[in-house]
């Protein structure tokens, strides 16, 4: 199984959260692991999340949830796992 | 499993710290291709490339999306061309209508340089080589995305000074031609010693005789990377340099492997090595001479800098061999002035001289690049300076490389513009001395005593 990598950053409000997983759940893609922090006033989230299941691929996925970061005024990366776990694991 | 600091670790290095894939290079023979029809070989060249290469640039953008790492270029390296043409070019136009057919296709898949407009002469010259080199002026003048080299020495052969006095005549031509543009041609052609068969960076990439059908070579990159990590542990010792610049260059090239593997799986096209070599661009904090900056030296070129850059390319190498199973091409550090910030800023001070980058080419990974000398530069002299880069790569058994631009109608404290990646260059001094009866003895300078191993 494939993960995904969804980072958000951006001046928190309220809703950040809510926003993402409502398009997550809407298209059939399951959250694995959330973990969020705020620095220095600043959202930063990062979700691992499984979207086999999903109707739409991953470039659907990522324009989209890009869109939803510019309405919400955060950015919202999306990535396959595999560029982290190449660069911090042997 | 990954977590959150991991994940903002590599986005840094991406966003703030210009971390990139630099080139994914697909090699592709046209030995296959060759024909004594000049037409048909141009049309056998034109389908080959753009039916091999049909997918490349999508794929890289594909994998940029998935991975959400910028891939700067995307290119093409072919067999070097004297060897394809030798049966149906009889003179050196004939050549030319083969570089405008690179050109054409480079176009059609949509990369932004092709090379191999190439010839291997370190030992002799064949007429067919010599055609291809008397073309390459006209040619570099007329096509916008063909690159060239000329292998004119090597450790087993020693050095052709035939073709290194030519070449001196061939470069200033080439300036000569392409005058209105600062002598951009010059920039598009690399003279090398010991020229590896698969190296993916240009102009000098090739795709040498020993290497499959197709290939894809990948070169990573990542100054900023390396000198952000040296920020961390500002002032520390030799030991811990050492250390941290050794895992930087892992994680660099272990993101190399994951995007050629990547790319190799999606064109089924097999995957041939990691060039892993810290290429500058002239984006702020995208330069080897600020990585020196920050090792302790005022400017780039201050002494102590070859000592830096023997370590510099020597920790690279370390780190990356081990992140990639195959490593080949030039792998470790370039040192071009006109792409990197910093050596332009050092060459203005009056820190760094074409001697002294001299020097620094016996321990970085290529050789004299971009540097632009004044445009009333001597043949002979650009000979003598070609000449004295191929002695080092013989003699230290390494690749050497050297692309000088004489600017026609610039000179000393002038600059030259070439735009995009290959950046400007403030025209640095030559010696004045002249080199004309050495350059003129004609033959070659035989292969070194320790060459003989067999």
């Amino acid at each position: 199984m494939k993960k995904t990598i969804i980072t958000v950053v951006g001046k928190d409000r309220v809703g950040i959260i809510a926003n993402i997983c409502t398009y997550l759940a809407n298209n059939r893609v399951n959250i694995l692991d959330i973990t969020q922090t705020i620095v220095q006033g600043y959202f930063n989230m990062m979700m691992i999340v499984d979207s086999n299941e999903s109707p739409k691929n991953f470039e659907q996925l990522a324009t989209e949830l890009e869109q939803i970061g510019e309405e919400i005024g955060v950015i919202i990366k999306t990535q396959h796992e595999d560029i982290f776990n190449k660069m911090h694991r042997l | 499993m990954i977590n959150i600091n991991e994940v903002y670790e590599t986005n840094k290095m991406i966003e703030q710290e210009n971390l990139d894939v630099r080139t994914i290079t697909l090699g592709i023979s046209l030995l296959d291709c060759a024909d004594n029809n000049l037409d048909e070989l141009n049309r056998k060249i034109y389908d080959k490339i753009t039916t091999v290469a049909k997918n490349l640039v999508a794929t890289g953008k594909s994998i940029e999306r998935e991975y959400g790492i910028p891939i700067v270029n995307k290119r093409i390296s072919v067999t070097p061309i004297a060897l394809i043409g030798a049966s149906a070019c009889k003179c050196p136009e004939d050549y030319v209508k083969i570089a405008e057919t690179l050109d054409r296709a480079a176009k059609t898949v949509g990369v932004n340089f092709i090379g191999g407009y190439s010839a291997l002469v370190s030992k002799g010259m064949t007429q067919s080589d010599e055609n291809l080199i008397r073309s390459i002026p006209k040619a570099l003048a007329i096509t916008e995305r063909v690159c060239s080299s000329v292998n004119v020495g090597s450790t087993k052969t020693g050095i052709n000074m035939d073709a290194v006095k030519l070449l001196g005549e061939i470069i200033l031509e080439t300036a000569e031609k392409t005058k209105e543009r600062d002598s951009l041609g010059c920039a598009k052609l690399v003279v090398f010693c010991n020229a590896p068969d698969d190296n993916p960076f240009m102009a000098g990439a090739f795709h040498g005789v020993t290497e499959a059908d197709a290939v894809i070579n990948v070169g990573v990159s990542g100054p900023g990377v390396v000198k952000t990590a040296l920020q961390e542990i500002h002032g520390a010792d030799f030991e811990t340099l050492c250390e941290t610049i050794k895992k930087t260059a892992f994680k660099i090239t272990r993101v190399g492997q994951l995007v050629a593997k990547e790319a190799s799986k999606k064109m089924n096209i097999p995957f041939g090595i990691i060039d892993l070599s810290l290429a500058p661009t002239p984006a702020v904090g995208d330069s080897i001479a600020e990585i020196f900056e920050e090792m302790g030296l005022e400017y780039a070129g201050a002494p102590g800098t070859t000592a830096a850059l023997a370590l510099l390319n020597d920790q690279v190498k370390k780190g990356g061999v081990m992140a990639s199973s195959y490593v080949g091409g030039l792998s470790g550090a370039f040192i071009p002035v006109s792409e990197d910030q910093g050596m332009i800023n050092a060459v203005s001070a009056g820190a760094l001289t074409l001697e002294k980058l001299e020097a620094m080419t016996c321990v970085c990974s290529v050789g004299l690049d971009m540097i632009a000398i004044p445009g009333d530069t001597k043949a002979s002299t650009i000979s003598g300076i070609i000449a004295d880069e191929m002695a080092i790569g013989m003699v230290n058994q390494k690749t050497t490389a050297a692309r000088l631009i004489p600017v026609i109608g610039k000179k000393v404290g002038d600059r030259a513009e070439f735009g995009g990646l290959l950046g400007y260059a403030p025209i640095m001094p030559v010696n004045q001395f002249s080199c004309d009866a050495f350059i003129n003895r004609g033959g070659r300078i035989p292969a070194p005593i320790h060459s003989f191993k067999n």
